[in-house]
């Protein structure tokens, strides 16, 4: 147990886009990168009389990610409106849901793979389904003291995942926010890329501290105010803040004795450049957003038919994929774990490469030590990897049988990766050619002939000296397999009399 | 041939068979409104030019044989709280001063698509909220039967001009009774359909669970025309009902025997104007004689409905008009940095140029009745006042729904007054809000519990003002609310009475 | 639930401006004090109903589960979108600038 002097509690509140075709509630589109203000219409721009209307498949998506964090699902929901004033709001309100979510009470849970860390349980509090703003630009540079108001991104459907104050570290809450977006990915709920801001996250933190009572007392905690940090735009961002905050709230308490409830909640934005947060601006007026229930809106339930059909077309999450993997390919679950987070399009790829190899473990090193580093050194991705498991599988198998060693095998991918070309054409145009079993036989005669020396050292029990051939195997042939002439020459030399040996 | 007597329904017949070009009729009623727009100001955008051209070009398709809609050279007014792409939207508001929307609402769709012609947009209370057509940013609607008296709002305009002839029919919009008391003011047809039964795409809103376009027009036939092209579902508009549209035109001529209608002794309470009383008693023994039975039911909650409308209507139009900020579209202020002087604030005018460039950009565009509302629908949804206010009204408005859907077990119509005086002079409410929102009183149960309502003229004061008389119906009857209304008509002729003041000036 | 009649002060009036983000003059204030307080007692003749057992009716209709297909639609250009706008640079809506957090907590 750490023996630090106060605990950390954090909790995080996070939006993630689903990855529907439209917005929330009109046709445009949600592609991210267009030029501003191309993918709107009266509903989304607010414009007068303009009306709303439910995108079936973001409700569907939700669910989908509502049901994966073990949530549960309200048979009867509403739409709320959170009124407040903001350029990037166009209407003047958010369509989003208030008090009757369509989901709460779930649960994520991150496993450490190798087992040497606690499992970490965060409780969600409630999932939502709400739109989001637009984007507010401010050219600090062009100094005109205007903002620019892009509402391309205004109506795009966001999931509210609010989680109960259960991360206990700054590690804990970078652990679990990947484990989320791996699970949403899965889903094909969200991307969850927060270069694009389809996933953003505020945290909450505070400290509990034991104060030791003076006098025959009872120690309690005290527990330092609660402060809201926004404006991080990376898993790492989110890690470096949170510690940065809790040392800096150690630091306060230290000063002032501050307790929770005698001040008001603090926000606070990160400052990624300088690694600070920083106490924002007090607002004019404490937000009263004044939700009602949405009058354009009608409510919806979901019936239990309907979330059977959710559930069937789901699929399996991260947290059981690993367990299956595992066990249907025999592999640790190190590998498992390393495979899974790479995303499902990798895993599928995976998948078919062992059914086809027939071997679950051969596979995963070949995906692990080639295929990964490649697409790690080439920064491409799995579904534009141009060689496909069929081929792959019939290289490794190859490679397996003995044809070629696996250097060889590798130089044959390379090319097989540029030219698009399967093993064989490529084998081809390298000018391998498979080496029969008697032209290996008659070259390893020839070295042992040319090799008195070394015949004379593995005879002595010096095996690995017989590793001087290959090289000149390989010269004679380059084609020949040099496990295999080893292999065949140790053997000759053992079945070689003295006589044959002298001569 | 006078265009200007006859009915929608005699003018598309004669129109279809070229007793009248479009462009001439359109001519004739553009002319109308040019002749009597200035003294009564019913119209605050007329479009000459392009209705003409759609007249011709409905003309030239009739001659080469080409299909033309069911209202084909129909002469239209639009309250201007809809949005049109030819012609300007301003709500009668200085917020939207010019506003053109790049989309037309989708009754206008349907109205185009049926060839009518649109003429202009009428006069109306600022952004729907009046009962007088005083509210107006853009100058009062003068009453055509007494041009010192007010038409009645908010579709002022539109229930001006049908009753001036400018245009035989016009769409006007009702949130608690918008198109029925002026009806009623004007002494022409108005109706409100189910909350639901007419897509409110395009309408500018004000109330958003209240709210519903209707016809205006000189009789219940008339509207039942309009009725056809006008209703239906719209996948646009999440509350709209995926029910069919009856052809009610076909389903007008059917006796009255056998239809209860109820008559709600709590109407009758002090503050009903005497002439008015008589006229609706008069009203219900005409319908009698037409074979219908009157009974007594009870509205147990009337007499809470207009404080209900008064908490519910502001609140959502505090939520529906917020988007008009200057940010977007719409009035901005100009010389931005004078905050201090009066931004009005518990913070003492600090704001940032934003927050400065919200709140006078507002205060300029709306008038202070949009105002007042705005500030009390705010005020009744903020935090610690929600339940007491808002929350309340709604469970009041499901009491008063209930007392509706319970009346309806036992009579098939409701009647009674729309307005509990004919049309007041100009300048008599304008000093006490109150006193204003209490002509509401027979409308906006109606609204409150979805239902369809309908008023047409029952008679006359001595001083020639005219007396109106409301059916309200349960849900999706509107075949039965124009029946009554259209066997009523056909026994009196309270409807087919003009102006005459207008008569002197025309 | 009872209401009992509020009397509304200017404070309250004034907090209620800047929620609406209305300019008020002193002279406004003044009058929508009086104005307010008034209606507010007028409405609160609500509260003689008991309620207790009675749900709110936020839609007059029992629809619900009305939804669309995600499928795109046309949207405006963007000459349509600024078309109304106070000012644009052609690209973008332009409002004066918004310094530090964003609008929503």
């Amino acid at each position: 147990m750490s023996h630090a002097p106060y605990a950390t509690i954090i909790g995080l509140e996070v939006h993630v886009q689903m990855m529907t075709r439209t917005k929330l509630f009109c046709g445009c589109s949600t592609k991210f990168g267009s030029p501003p203000n191309t993918q709107v219409c009266p509903t989304c721009l607010g414009l007068p009389g303009s009306l709303p209307v439910m995108n079936r498949q973001a409700l569907d998506l939700a669910l989908r990610a509502a049901v994966a964090l073990e949530c549960q699902i309200a048979p009867f929901t509403k739409w709320d409106r959170k009124n407040y004033f903001y350029p990037d709001l166009p209407k003047g309100y958010q369509i989003s849901q208030f008090d009757l979510p369509f989901s709460s009470n779930g649960m994520l849970e991150v496993v450490d793979p190798k087992g040497a860390l606690e499992p970490c349980r965060v409780g969600i509090i409630r999932v939502h389904l709400e739109e989001d703003a637009g984007k507010s630009m401010h050219d600090e540079a062009a100094g005109t003291g205007d903002t620019r108001i892009d509402l391309n991104r205004a109506g795009t459907p966001l999931c509210e995942i609010v989680t109960q104050p259960d991360l206990r570290s700054p590690q804990d809450a970078r652990t679990w926010l990947n484990e989320l977006k791996l699970l949403l990915d899965y889903l094909g709920v969200s991307d969850c890329n927060m270069q694009e801001g389809s996933l953003r996250v505020d945290a909450n933190i505070n400290l509990h501290i034991p104060v030791p009572a003076a006098g025959g007392a009872a120690d309690r905690v005290a527990k330092t105010p609660i402060v809201e940090i926004k404006n991080m735009n990376s898993f790492r961002s989110v890690e470096r803040a949170l510690t940065y905050e809790a040392a800096r709230q150690w630091e306060d308490w230290q000063a002032t004795k501050a307790e929770m409830g005698k001040t008001p909640k603090q926000t606070r934005g990160w400052d990624d450049a300088a690694g600070v947060t920083r106490a924002q601006r007090h607002k004019e007026e404490s937000s009263d957003y004044r939700y009602f229930p949405e009058p354009d809106l009608v409510p919806v339930t979901v019936s239990a038919e309907h979330l059977a059909k959710v559930r069937d077309s789901m699929g399996e999450p991260p947290v059981q994929l690993r367990k299956t993997l595992a066990a249907t390919w025999k592999i640790s679950p190190y590998d498992a774990d390393v495979l899974i987070n790479q995303g499902r399009d990798l895993v599928d790829y995976y998948e078919e490469l062992a059914r086809k190899l027939g071997d679950g473990k051969v596979a995963s090193n070949w995906m692990q030590q080639d295929v990964l580093r490649i697409l790690n050194e080439t920064n491409g991705i799995i579904q534009s990897f141009p060689v496909r498991p069929a081929g792959l599988a019939d290289l490794i198998g190859r490679v397996v049988k003995g044809d070629f060693d696996t250097s060889r095998g590798r130089e044959i991918l390379a090319k097989m990766i540029i030219s698009g070309r399967p093993v064989d054409e490529v084998v081809a145009s390298l000018g391998i050619a498979a080496v029969s079993d008697d032209d290996v036989m008659a070259l390893c005669r020839e070295l042992l002939a040319a090799n008195p020396k070394i015949v004379a050292d593995v005879k002595s029990g010096k095996e690995q000296a017989a590793a001087g051939l290959i090289g000149q195997a390989k010269k004679k042939n380059p084609n020949v397999n040099p496990g295999k002439v080893r292999a065949v020459c140790i053997d000759l030399i053992r079945g070689m009399d003295s006589r044959q040996a002298e001569r | 041939m006078q265009p200007l007597e006859l009915s929608a329904v005699d003018l598309v017949a004669a129109l279809r068979q070229g007793d009248i070009s479009a462009v001439q009729c359109a001519t004739v009623f553009l002319d109308r409104i040019a002749a009597t727009n200035g003294a009564i100001n019913a119209f605050l955008a007329v479009d000459r030019e392009g209705s003409l051209q759609r007249a011709a070009d409905i003309d030239a398709r009739r001659k080469a044989g080409k299909p033309l809609g069911a209202l084909a050279g129909l002469p239209i007014a639009l309250k201007d709280v809809l949005c049109t792409t030819d012609m300007p939207t301003t709500c009668a508001s200085k917020m939207l001063a010019g506003f053109r929307p790049p989309y037309d609402a989708d009754v206008v769709r349907r109205l185009r698509q049926a060839d009518a012609v649109f003429v202009g947009k009428t006069n109306m209370d600022e952004f729907a909220m009046g009962g007088s057509n005083e509210n107006s940013a853009f100058g009062p609607v003068r009453n055509p039967w007494d041009l010192s008296r007010a038409p009645g709002g908010s579709s002022g305009g539109s229930a001006a001009c049908v009753a001036a002839d400018m245009a035989p029919v016009a769409i006007g919009s009702d949130t608690g009774g918008s198109i029925r008391q002026p009806a009623g003011l004007c002494g022409i047809t108005g109706l409100k359909p189910t909350y639901g039964r007419v897509s409110r795409r395009g309408l500018i809103a004000f109330a958003s669970s209240l709210d519903q376009i209707g016809p205006m027009a000189r009789s219940a036939a008339d509207c039942a025309l309009i009725m056809e092209t006008i209703a239906g579902h719209d996948p646009g508009d999440s509350t709209s009902l995926s029910v069919d549209v009856p052809r009610y035109s076909e389903l007008l001529d059917k006796p009255l025997a056998g239809v209860r209608i109820g008559r709600v002794p709590e109407h009758y309470a002090e503050g009903l104007d005497p002439e008015v009383a008589k006229g609706v008693e008069e009203a219900f023994a005409v319908l009698k004689a037409a074979g219908a039975t009157v009974h007594d039911v009870h509205l147990p909650h009337a007499r809470y409905g207009i404080p209900t409308y008064y908490l519910i209507a502001p609140c959502e139009a505090s939520s529906n008009l917020a988007r008009y900020d200057g940010a977007h579209y719409g009035h901005r202020c100009k010389d931005l940095g004078q905050a201090g002087r009066g931004a009005g604030s518990a913070g003492g005018g600090c704001e940032s140029p934003l927050v400065e460039m919200y709140c006078r950009s507002r205060a300029e565009g709306f008038g202070p009745e949009v105002k007042r509302r705005i500030m009390l629908g705010t005020y009744a949804l903020s935090a610690g006042y929600y339940d007491a206010y808002y929350a309340k009204a709604l469970r009041v408005r499901r009491l008063i729904r209930q007392d509706y859907l319970d009346a309806f077990q036992t009579v098939d119509l409701i009647g009674g007054p729309v307005s509990a005086t004919p049309a007041f002079k100009l300048g008599e409410k304008t000093d006490d809000p109150l006193a204003m929102y209490l002509v509401d009183l027979y409308t906006v149960g109606t609204n409150l519990a979805g239902v369809g309502g309908i008023s047409f003229p029952c008679g006359f004061t001595k001083s020639g003002l005219p007396i109106g008389f409301q059916l309200q119906a349960p849900p999706l009857a509107e075949p039965l609310l124009l029946q009554a209304a259209d066997r009523f008509q056909r026994l009196t002729d309270w409807h087919r009475r003009r102006p005459k003041s207008l008569e002197a000036k025309a | 639930m009872s209401t009992t009649p509020q009397a509304l002060t200017r404070q309250d009036i004034a907090k209620v401006g800047l929620l609406a983000r209305l300019a008020l003059s002193e002279a406004d204030l003044e009058r929508m004090t009086l104005e307010l307080s008034k209606i507010v007692d007028f409405v609160s003749m609500l509260g003689e109903l008991d309620t207790a057992d009675v749900a709110p009716l936020a839609h007059p209709l029992d629809t619900q589960n009305v939804f669309r297909d995600d499928v795109p639609v046309a949207s405006l250009s963007t000459a349509e979108a600024l078309q109304s706008s106070p000012r644009h640079d052609g690209e973008c809506f332009l409002v004066p600038a918004v310094l530090g957090e964003s609008g929503a907590a």
